[in-house]
C-alpha cells in the first residue's frame, strides 16, 4: 500500500483556498462589524496567494491521494483563469452587493468554496473527486442565487436552479455508474484502459455516455438542456449571474476534459455524434432566440447558449487542436460575458437594475468611454474582427473544418450573423437613441470602471495579438491528448 | 529605403492618429479638425513614396513584408502592393482628405468621433488593398464595417439606423462564407494562409465552384452586383456626404479588388466555367439599375443607382478574361472613385445648404451658384462617359475587350451610354437649369474656397485620367498580364 499523502504539495492550491475559505468564514463572523470590508480582502489575498502557489507548481505532473488527485498543466490553466474570474466578480460586484445589503461574509466565502469546486474538478482523477467537485460548486451557486431573500425572482431562480441542478447531477451520477459497472473502477486512468475492450456499438457504453454528456451539457447550458439557464440569469442578482458566467464555465470545461478526453478517447465516436446535435441546437436556440428578448441579462444568457454552442464545435472536432480551440473559446467567453456583466453593474443603482436594453440607450452620450467599452464587448461577443471574439470562432471553425465537418461550418457561420443582429442592437441603443429622460445618473465606481476598462481594452488587445493566449492553450491540453 | 515598411506606415499612421484624434476629444471640436487634417495629410504623404518607388515592369509583388503574426495557426502579417492594389491606396488616402475638408463645417455633433471614425477606417481599407494573408484580409475586411456602421448610425439621416443594420447585416452575411472557403483553402494548402499559395494550388472542380461562390456571396455584395444590391441606396441616402464618398470610392472597390486578388487567381477553372453568368449579372446591372435610376427623385439615391450601373461595367470586363477589359475595368474603378466622390460631394455642397435631397425642390441653380454648377457639369459629362474626361477610357476598353470575345455584349453595355445620359443629364437638367422656382434657391450662395477646393482637385484627376490615361496604365500593365495568364491556367488535378 502506497501512502496515500505521498505528492501531498501538488493539492497546495486547493488546500490554501479551503483553509482561506474556513478563515474567511471565521474573521467575517467576529471582525465584520468593525472592519467591513474584512471578507472582501481575504478573498483577494485568497486569490493571489493561491495564483502563487499555482504558479510555483506550473507544468509539474503527477497525481496524489492515490490518483483521486491529478495535478497538470490543464488543472493549472484552468484555476489561473478562475482565479482571475473570481477576482474580477469581487471587483466589479462590490458596489453593487453593498448598495442591496447583500455585501455579506457568506457570498465570499459561498464564492471561495465554488471556486475551489471548480478547482477539485479540473484536477479530479477519479469519478468520485469530479463528482465532488462538482457538487461543490453546484451546492454554493445554488445559495448564491437564492441569497437575495427580499427578491422574488432570486428566490424563484435559486429554487429552479436547484431542482433541475439536481436533476441534471443525477444523470451524471447514473453515467458514471454506468461507466463503473462497464469498466469496474471509479479511477479515471482505470477507465479509459478498460473502455479499450469495450466496442462503440455497447449499449450500456452509448447510455452511459448519453447520461455522462447531457450532464454536462447541462452545467455548460448547451441546448437543449439550456431551460434554466435564461431564468437563473435573469433571476439572479446580477453581481450574482457574472459569477455563473464565469469560473463554473471553466469547471464545465474540466468535466468534458476529465470525463470525455481522460476517460472515454478511445470512444470518441459516441460521445462525438451527441455534440454535433448539443453544438447545432445550442447555435439555433442561442442565436435565435436571443433576438426577440428585451431584457439583456436574459438576452446574454441566450447568447450564452449560443457560444456554448460554438465552443461545443471545438470539442466535437476532438482533436488537440480541437480541444484547444475550444479552451480558448471558453477563456474568451468567460472574459467577455465578465465584462459584459460587469458592464450592467456599472449602470446599475440602488433600486435600479439597468437589465433593460433600454437602459443603455444614448450611452454614448452620457459615458462615451463606457459605450465604447461595451462596443468592443459586444463585437467581440459577435466575433467581428478585430476583437479577440473573432479569433476564437476562427479557431473552433477551422478545427471543424480540419476534422472534415465543413457543412457544420457553414450552418455555424450563418447563425453566427443572426447573432450579430442582437449585438448591434445594443450598440444601437447606446449610439443611435437618445437617452430615456428617466435614466438615472450613473454612480462614480472608479476602481471598478479601472478594471472594467483593462478587461474590455483586452479583448481588442488579444484580438490584434491572440498568438499567447492560443499557444497558452495549446500548452494546457498537449499531455491531456 | 527598399526595406522600409512603408505599407505598414501607410496602414498605421492613419490609424493611429485616428486614435489620437478621438483622445482629443469632442469637446475641442476644432482641434479635433485640424488634427484630422493633420493625419489624413500625413497618411497620404506616406503613401507617395509607394508611387515614386514602383517598379512597373514586373508583376511581383513589392515593399513586401513578413512576419509571423499567430504562430499555432500559422497566420502572418504578410503585406505587398502590385500594380493593381496600388492605385486604390493612393486613392483612399488621397479621398480621406478631402473627406475630411469637406466635413469641415456641416458635421457639428461629436467631431472629434467623426473624424477618428474615418481615419481608423482608411488605415483598414489599406490594409485590405495589402494583406496577402487571408486572414489578414479578413480581418481587414470586417473590421472596416465597425467604423461605417457608426458613420451611418450617428450622422446620418432620418431612416440612418435601419439603414446602417442593413448595411452591416448584408456585407456580414456575404463575407463569413468566404472565411469558411478561406478555411477550407488552408487546410488544402497545407497549413498556409499565404494567398499566393492559394493560387498555386490545385482544386477540384466542384470545390472550386463552390469556394467561387462564396467569394462570389462576399465580393458581389461589397460591388454590389444585381440582385444583392438593394442595401446601397439604403445606406447611400441615409450616410452622411463623407460617408457616401467613402462608400462609393473605395468601399465598393472592395468587392471587385477580391475577384481580381482572390476569385480569379485561386478558382481560375470555375471563374471561366461561372463567367456566364457573372457576364449576365453585369449586363442586367448596366441595363435594368441604369434605368432604375432614370426615375430617381432623390439625389443620392440617383447617384447611387448609378454607381452600380458602373460597377456593371467593371464586373463585365473582368470576366472577358483579357488584358485590355481588366485594365479598363481598373480605370473605370477610378474614375468611378473620383467621379461618384465627386457627385456625392456636390450633392452635399446642394444639402447643406437646402437640407434636401429632392430633385424637386431644385431648379436654376446656376442663376446663384455659377461655379459649382460649372464643376458639377464637368463631373457629370464624366458621369456619362463623354471622351476627355475619365468616364470614357475605362468603359471604351471594358467594351472594346468585351468585344473581341463577346460581340452582343458589347454591343447591350453600350446602351448605358444611352441611359447614363438620360439619367445624368435629366438630373443635372432638373437641378441646376431652368428657371429658379424656389424662392431658397433664389438667395443661394456660391460654392466656398473650400468646396471650390475639394471639387476642383477632384476635377484635375476627372481630366488627367481622361486626356493622358497612359501613366495610370503603365502601372497596370505587367500586373494585369500576369493575371490574365493565372486567369487562363487549369488547377483541376488530372
Amino acid at each position: 500500500m502506497t501512502d496515500i499523502t505521498a505528492h501531498w504539495t501538488l493539492a497546495l492550491p486547493e488546500i490554501w483556498v479551503l483553509s482561506m475559505a474556513c478563515v474567511t468564514l471565521l474573521a467575517d463572523l467576529f471582525f465584520a462589524a468593525k472592519l467591513r470590508n474584512i471578507a472582501a480582502v481575504l478573498t483577494g489575498l485568497t486569490l493571489v496567494g493561491a495564483a502563487a502557489l499555482t504558479f510555483m507548481l506550473m507544468g509539474q505532473r503527477g497525481a496524489a491521494f492515490n490518483g483521486m488527485f491529478i495535478a497538470d498543466p490543464f488543472a493549472n490553466v484552468t484555476n489561473l483563469f478562475s482565479y482571475l474570474s473570481v477576482f474580477l466578480v469581487v471587483v466589479y460586484s462590490g458596489r453593487y452587493l453593498r448598495e442591496r445589503g447583500l455585501y455579506r461574509g457568506e457570498v465570499f466565502v459561498l464564492l471561495l468554496f465554488a471556486l475551489l469546486g471548480v478547482m477539485i474538478m479540473a484536477s479530479g482523477g477519479n469519478l468520485l473527486t469530479i463528482y465532488l467537485g462538482l457538487e461543490l460548486l453546484a451546492l454554493s451557486q445554488y445559495a448564491l442565487v437564492a441569497m437575495y431573500r427580499d427578491s422574488l425572482v432570486a428566490t424563484e431562480a435559486g429554487l429552479k436552479y436547484f431542482v433541475l441542478g439536481a436533476l441534471a447531477s443525477g444523470l451524471l451520477l447514473y453515467g458514471m455508474s454506468l461507466l463503473y459497472g462497464l469498466t469496474g473502477s471509479l479511477d479515471v486512468q482505470d477507465i479509459a484502459a478498460g473502455l479499450v475492450n469495450v466496442t462503440g456499438s455497447n449499449l450500456v457504453l452509448v447510455f452511459a455516455m448519453v447520461f455522462i454528456t447531457a450532464g454536462i451539457a447541462f452545467k455548460l447550458g448547451a441546448a437543449p438542456f439550456h431551460m434554466w439557464l435564461p431564468d437563473v440569469y435573469q433571476g439572479a442578482p446580477t453581481a450574482i449571474t457574472l459569477f455563473l458566467a464565469s469560473a463554473p464555465k471553466l469547471g464545465a470545461f474540466a468535466l468534458i476534459i476529465r470525463l470525455l478526453v481522460d476517460g472515454g478517447y478511445g470512444v470518441m465516436a459516441v460521445w462525438q455524434q451527441i455534440f454535433i446535435v448539443l453544438a447545432l441546437a445550442s447555435l439555433v436556440v442561442g442565436n435565435v432566440i436571443a433576438i426577440a428578448q428585451g431584457n439583456i441579462k436574459r438576452m446574454l444568457a441566450y447568447s450564452t447558449v449560443g457560444h456554448v454552442g460554438f465552443l461545443s464545435l471545438g470539442v466535437l472536432a476532438g482533436t488537440l487542436n480541437g480541444l484547444a480551440s475550444a479552451l480558448f473559446y471558453t477563456v474568451v467567453y468567460v472574459l467577455m460575458s465578465l465584462a459584459g456583466f460587469g458592464m450592467i453593474l456599472l449602470l446599475t443603482r440602488a433600486g435600479f437594475e439597468a437589465e433593460r436594453i433600454d437602459d443603455f440607450k444614448g450611452l454614448a452620450q452620457r459615458k462615451p468611454w463606457y459605450a465604447a467599452m461595451m462596443l468592443i464587448i459586444m463585437f467581440s461577443m459577435a466575433g467581428v474582427p478585430p476583437t479577440v471574439g473573432f479569433y476564437a470562432k476562427l479557431a473552433v471553425f477551422q478545427a471543424v473544418i480540419d476534422a472534415g465537418y465543413v457543412w457544420i461550418a457553414v450552418i455555424g457561420v450563418l447563425l453566427a450573423v443572426i447573432g450579430a443582429f442582437y449585438y448591434l442592437r445594443v450598440v444601437k441603443v447606446m449610439y443611435f437613441d437618445a437617452p430615456e429622460d428617466a435614466a438615472p445618473e450613473i454612480a462614480r465606481d472608479d476602481v471598478a470602471a479601472a478594471f472594467m476598462s483593462v478587461n474590455s481594452v483586452a479583448l481588442l488587445i488579444l484580438g490584434i495579438l491572440p498568438g499567447p493566449l492560443m499557444a497558452f492553450c495549446i500548452y494546457a491540453l498537449q499531455g491531456v491528448i | 529605403m527598399a526595406n522600409f515598411p512603408l505599407l505598414s506606415l501607410a496602414i498605421w499612421t492613419p490609424v493611429i492618429g485616428g486614435i489620437l484624434t478621438l483622445a482629443v476629444g469632442d469637446r475641442r471640436a476644432g482641434a479635433a479638425r485640424w488634427a484630422a487634417l493633420i493625419f489624413s495629410i500625413m497618411a497620404f504623404v506616406v503613401t507617395i513614396p509607394l508611387y515614386t518607388g514602383f517598379n512597373d515592369h514586373t508583376a511581383a509583388m513589392q515593399f513586401s513584408e513578413h512576419a509571423v503574426w499567430i504562430p499555432s495557426l500559422n497566420i502572418h502579417y504578410h503585406l505587398g502592393v502590385d500594380g493593381i492594389s496600388l492605385w486604390f491606396i493612393l486613392l483612399t488616402s488621397f479621398l480621406t482628405i478631402l473627406v475630411v475638408i469637406s466635413s469641415w463645417t456641416n458635421i457639428q455633433q461629436r467631431v472629434a468621433q467623426y473624424m477618428g471614425a474615418f481615419l481608423i477606417m482608411e488605415g483598414l481599407m489599406i490594409g485590405v488593398f495589402c494583406a496577402l494573408d487571408a486572414i489578414l484580409f479578413y480581418v481587414f475586411w470586417e473590421a472596416m464595417l465597425i467604423p461605417m456602421f457608426l458613420i451611418i448610425g450617428i450622422w446620418g439621416g432620418p431612416n440612418r439606423v435601419y439603414a446602417t443594420i442593413k448595411f452591416f447585416l448584408y456585407t456580414f452575411l456575404g463575407s463569413v462564407l468566404m472565411l469558411v472557403a478561406l478555411l477550407y483553402l488552408y487546410f488544402h494548402a497545407d497549413h498556409s494562409f499565404n494567398l499566393l499559395t492559394f493560387q498555386q494550388i490545385p482544386l477540384g472542380s466542384t470545390a472550386q465552384i463552390l469556394i467561387f461562390i462564396a467569394f462570389f456571396l462576399a465580393f458581389a455584395v461589397k460591388i454590389p452586383m444585381w440582385p444583392v444590391h438593394t442595401w446601397l441606396p439604403d445606406a447611400h441616402v441615409e450616410a452622411p456626404t463623407g460617408g457616401s464618398v467613402i462608400l462609393a470610392a473605395v468601399m465598393l472597390k472592395m468587392g471587385a479588388y477580391g475577384f481580381l486578388r482572390l476569385s480569379l487567381p485561386i478558382v481560375p477553372n470555375a471563374s471561366r466555367e461561372l463567367a456566364w453568368i457573372m457576364i449576365g449579372l453585369s449586363l442586367i446591372a448596366i441595363i435594368y439599375v441604369a434605368l432604375v435610376a432614370v426615375v430617381q427623385e432623390d439625389m443620392k439615391k440617383l447617384i447611387a443607382y448609378s454607381s452600380i450601373a458602373h460597377m456593371g461595367f467593371v464586373t463585365l470586363g473582368f470576366f472577358v478574361f483579357n488584358a485590355v477589359a481588366i485594365e479598363g475595368s481598373v480605370i473605370q474603378m477610378l474614375s468611378h472613385g473620383f467621379v461618384s466622390a465627386a457627385m456625392f460631394l456636390c450633392v452635399g455642397v446642394l444639402y447643406d445648404r437646402m437640407h434636401t435631397r429632392e430633385i424637386k425642390a431644385y431648379g436654376g441653380v446656376v442663376n446663384t451658384m455659377p461655379v459649382f454648377a460649372a464643376l458639377m457639369m464637368l463631373f457629370a459629362m464624366a458621369n456619362v462617359g463623354l471622351p476627355g474626361t475619365s468616364g470614357f477610357v475605362g468603359e471604351f476598353m471594358v467594351i472594346l475587350g468585351t468585344y473581341q470575345v463577346y460581340p452582343w455584349a458589347a454591343i447591350l453595355a453600350a446602351t448605358s451610354l444611352i441611359t447614363g445620359a438620360a439619367y445624368t443629364l435629366w438630373l443635372f437638367k432638373r437641378v441646376i437649369f431652368g428657371a429658379v422656382t424656389h424662392p431658397a434657391v433664389a438667395v443661394l450662395k456660391d460654392g466656398n474656397g473650400r468646396e471650390i477646393l475639394v471639387l476642383g482637385s477632384l476635377a484635375f484627376f476627372t481630366l488627367l485620367l481622361g486626356i493622358w490615361p497612359a501613366p495610370f496604365l503603365d502601372i497596370l500593365h505587367s500586373s494585369v498580364q500576369h493575371l490574365v495568364e493565372q486567369a487562363a491556367i487549369n488547377k483541376i488535378p488530372a
